[in-house]
């Protein structure tokens, strides 16, 4: 098991909110136990010896590379990494899986190979699967033997993905559903064996679910796609054309295909998280060694502050994003305990286990494919006239990192859903927003309470969180009263607060990891960390005001304009603090150690 | 046939080399620790070598509790067994020493180490177990193969390749060549746990050597440039400087 220490007073998905998280209660990444450690370095030298030495000829899809490195991935039991041991899988804990996922997250284009196999390709049959279903295709797919895909979005139906044409209609002697339709973006389609593809059967509102042999026939391939970056992934338009598919094949209940495609992207974001910083990791690492090696004016540019800015600033991202991915994993992983050991089989479990943290997955997709972009960026930048070169290794990065700020819902719905799912349940009574917001408005009439002089370690620091806090809850309540119904049509205000909500949640994971890690190694040994916390801290402190300021001038006026303003400034206050001495001590470590070291 | 390969742990390649204030010792605080790639080699050598003839491979380690991680590996990768010798490993001798104590109560076949272990480079722990077992020993081995009580190993030397036959039971040092390592898989680290790790003390032995002081190499100077036409000052330099001529 990932912790030792078991929280005791578990927070739901959303509750971050509006309530407080002990420290303990959160697992950290440096809290790897010695088996975890082994898994992850299976991993990493999976990619130096198999991946690294042919991602030239990846990207230029040699036939038949990717499906035989998919192959020797499937003989060290990677892809049955999270598959239940009877199906043939290593049935390993959801942070576990998240682990490998990170640092197989550094394998460019083979990354999303097999993180699109293992994951929305294998789990649909998994979770949703009848005894029957998961016996037939679990093995195969742990096993590599059959490789899978999953086959939701098409050429109308991108973000709006129940809005799909393909159609299901039951045979006349009712043993099949023939299938019509065009599928495109599919990652894997070239070499997919099983595909999991939604249609509507007849007329109905809603999607259902099918699994698809490409043995069943009545599927073609359009040729690959031809993209910015992850070049070596496969990525096809599929045609279904009187595609003859068993009506036992039918997953699930008939019209619960959204709710599939909808959960079984909740789980993809949070692993597109982790994934992501195991990329900027590696990115990271490599442009510290440029740092280190490339000389200009008589010096290592390492040594020049514009460079030690961006190595600390990579750092820094990545350690924040990383405490919120490991955070949320726990939170997930905890959940689904709880419900198994209330009676609720696993696979089930595990969905409600990540449905219920569903608003934290949103959020972490956002700031990891965020947080990776902008490492690659400064990554480029910090390889100058090398970075734009096609044949150093900063090309590839950037270009590949594009990719996840579009695919498992962009960030722009992810954003939406993150307030909307929030919100939703606000009014089902399930999260209390409004107590704790109008408590809120209730204090901007009083006068500010200055407080004692705490100067513990981190008290400043959770001083600045709880105010973060009412400084979401002041403006997201104050949006959904004004604006009510108009709310979802304004979707500048809900970028506002969904970057409000990231920056909350990842400020306060932060500061929980370093607390937490200052518990475990002493503060003397903690010194980059805690320097880390309070830069991230204090640039969340801003955005925070920059976000809910424009949100509220743009629904509000008069005095309580004024007076909601003032509670913002008052909420985001910090006290002085040199960043960039902090910065420069962050980046001193990486410069020193030669590679990203937190 | 029982094989016994001897497991060292290094620093990661991409440590930073730094001393303890008083200069006696690596400063391990905060180091990654692997296995020898030589002793990896080795190890898959004995494996595949099981494979194909049966038997049992033990690893073993001269070391403390800080070297469990690296000794499960060595089971997740597929050992049988592992055994730590409890005892700071301070030089060759002592090493070698302990593991031929191990060695004389249990009668293996063949003994695989590295070639030599990647933080001291000093190469002579297989000499060193020859000697002590009374066995014939084979350095710097690039390649080896089992045929009945005969083993033929090769190795390298200047312009050419050197074929030895050895009857077992013999000693060798595995050098690059002799097998690809493997990356443990997950039916391998999950039975790693279950695996036997004895550990025993070290018996009594002599110390013949100890570390007195470590320095990292000069730091490089400053570059300076003279100009072509000035050979005289070129020479000065090297003369009175930096005192190569
Ligand atoms: C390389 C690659 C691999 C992929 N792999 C798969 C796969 O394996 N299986 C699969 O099913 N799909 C896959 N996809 C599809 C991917 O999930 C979609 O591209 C994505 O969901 C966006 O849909 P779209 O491209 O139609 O963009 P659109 O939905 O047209 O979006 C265009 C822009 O409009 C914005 N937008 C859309 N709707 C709204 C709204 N209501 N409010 C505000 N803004 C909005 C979006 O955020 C975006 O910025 C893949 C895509 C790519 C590029």
């Amino acid at each position: 098991m990932a912790t030792e220490t078991k929280p005791t007073t578990a927070l739901k998905g959303g509750e971050f909110l509006i309530k407080e998280t002990e420290a303990q209660s959160i697992f950290i990444p440096e809290q790897w136990n010695e088996e975890q450690k082994m898994i992850a370095q299976s991993c990493a030298d999976f990619l130096t010896q198999e991946v690294y030495p042919n991602i030239e000829k990846i990207d230029a899809q040699e036939p038949g590379l990717i499906v035989k490195l998919l192959n020797k991935a499937a003989d060290l039991g990677l892809l049955g990494l999270s598959v239940p041991e009877q199906y043939g899988g290593f049935e390993k804990d959801f942070v576990t899986g998240m682990l490998a996922t990170e640092v197989l997250g550094a394998g460019y284009s083979f990354a999303v190979a097999i993180s699109a196999h293992t994951g929305i390709g294998t789990l649909p049959i998994l979770y949703y699967g009848n005894e029957a279903q998961k016996k037939k295709y679990i093995p195969k797919l742990a096993s590599g033997e059959w490789k899978a895909c999953y086959c939701l979005t098409e050429p109308s139906a991108g973000s709006d993905a129940n809005s799909g044409k393909t159609k299901a209609i039951l045979s006349a002697d009712g043993k099949h559903y023939i299938l019509n339709g065009q599928k495109m973006w599919i990652t894997n389609g070239g070499f997919a064996d099983v595909f999991t593809v939604f249609a509507k059967i007849d007329n109905d509102e809603n999607l259902s679910a099918f699994i698809v042999e490409k043995s069943f026939g009545g599927i073609t391939l359009n040729p690959e796609e031809h993209k910015m970056g992850i070049k070596g992934s496969s990525t096809r338009q599929v045609f279904f054309n009187d595609c003859k598919v068993p009506v036992e094949n039918l997953l699930s209940d008939r019209q619960n295909g959204f709710k599939i495609a909808v959960n079984i992207l909740n789980l993809g974001r949070v692993k597109l998280g982790a994934a992501a910083i195991g990329a900027a990791k590696q990115v990271a690492t490599k442009a510290i060694q440029y740092a280190n090696e490339r000389n200009q004016f008589g010096r290592p540019i390492s040594k020049y502050g514009a460079i030690r800015y961006k190595l600390a600033e990579q750092a820094i991202r990545i350690y924040a994003v990383e405490a919120a991915v490991y955070r949320a994993s726990q939170n997930i992983e905890d959940a689904i305990i709880a419900l198994e050991a209330g009676g609720m089989e696993k696979g089930k479990a595990m969905l409600k286990g990540v449905e219920q943290f569903a608003p934290e997955a949103a959020i972490l997709k956002v700031a990891g494919s965020e947080a990776l972009d902008y490492v690659v960026d400064e990554g480029v930048q910090i390889y100058g006239g090398m970075g734009y070169s096609a044949d150093a290794p900063m090309d590839r990065a950037y270009r590949d990192s594009r990719i996840n700020r579009i695919f498992e819902g962009t960030n722009e719905i992810n954003r939406m859903l993150t307030v909307d799912m929030m919100l939703k349940r606000a009014m089902k009574g399930e999260l209390d927003l409004m107590g704790p917001a109008t408590k809120i408005a209730g204090e901007l009439m009083s006068i500010p309470d200055l407080g004692g002089e705490d100067t513990t370690l981190f008290s400043a620091e959770k001083k600045y969180l709880k105010n973060f806090k009412k400084a979401v809850l002041m403006v997201a309540g104050s949006a959904a009263q004004k604006l009510m119904m108009e709310l979802s049509k304004e979707q500048e205000v809900l970028m506002n607060i969904a970057d409000m909500l990231i920056d909350l949640y990842v400020s306060e994971s932060v500061q929980l990891r370093v607390e937490k890690l200052v518990s475990m190694h002493g503060e003397k040994n903690c010194q980059e960390q805690i320097d880390i916390m309070r830069v991230y801290l204090n640039d969340a402190a801003d955005r925070i005001h920059k976000n809910g300021k424009e949100a509220i001038n743009s629904y509000s006026s008069g005095d309580e304009q004024r007076m909601m303003l003032m509670g913002l400034k008052r909420f985001t206050k910090t006290e002085p603090f040199n960043a960039k001495d902090a910065r420069r001590r962050v980046a001193a470590k990486l410069i020193s150690e030669n590679k990203y070291c937190y | 046939m029982k094989f016994l390969v001897c497991i060292s742990q290094v620093p990661d390649t991409t440590t930073k080399i730094t001393f303890t204030p008083d200069k006696k010792a690596f400063n391990a605080q905060g180091v990654q620790f692997i296995i020898n790639p030589y002793d990896e080699i080795a190890l898959t050598r004995a494996l595949e070598l099981k494979e194909a003839l049966g038997g049992t491979v033990t690893v073993i380690n001269v070391g403390q509790t800080n070297t469990e991680p690296n000794l499960r590996k060595a089971l997740a990768i597929g050992a049988d067994d592992a055994i730590r010798v409890n005892a700071e490993p301070t030089d060759a001798y002592f090493v070698a020493f302990q593991i031929a104590e191990v060695a004389k109560k249990n009668s293996y076949d063949i003994i695989l180490t590295g070639k030599e272990s990647i933080d001291y480079n000093g190469g002579q722990v297989p000499t060193m177990l020859g000697e002590f077992l009374g066995l014939p020993s084979v350095s710097v081995a690039t390649k080896l193969d089992v045929n009945g009580s005969v083993a033929t190993l090769e190795r390298e030397i200047d312009g050419g390749k050197e074929i030895l036959e050895a009857k077992l039971p013999f000693v060798a040092g595995a050098q690059k060549g002799m097998a690809e390592p493997r990356i443990p898989n997950m039916r391998g680290i999950m039975t790693a746990r279950t695996k036997p790790l004895a550990v025993v003390e070290p018996a009594a032995c002599e110390m013949l050597s100890s570390s007195a002081q470590f320095d990292l190499p000069a730091a490089k100077g400053e570059c300076k440039m003279i100009d072509p036409n000035n050979v005289g000052e070129l020479v000065n330099l090297l003369h009175t400087e930096a005192k190569v001529i």
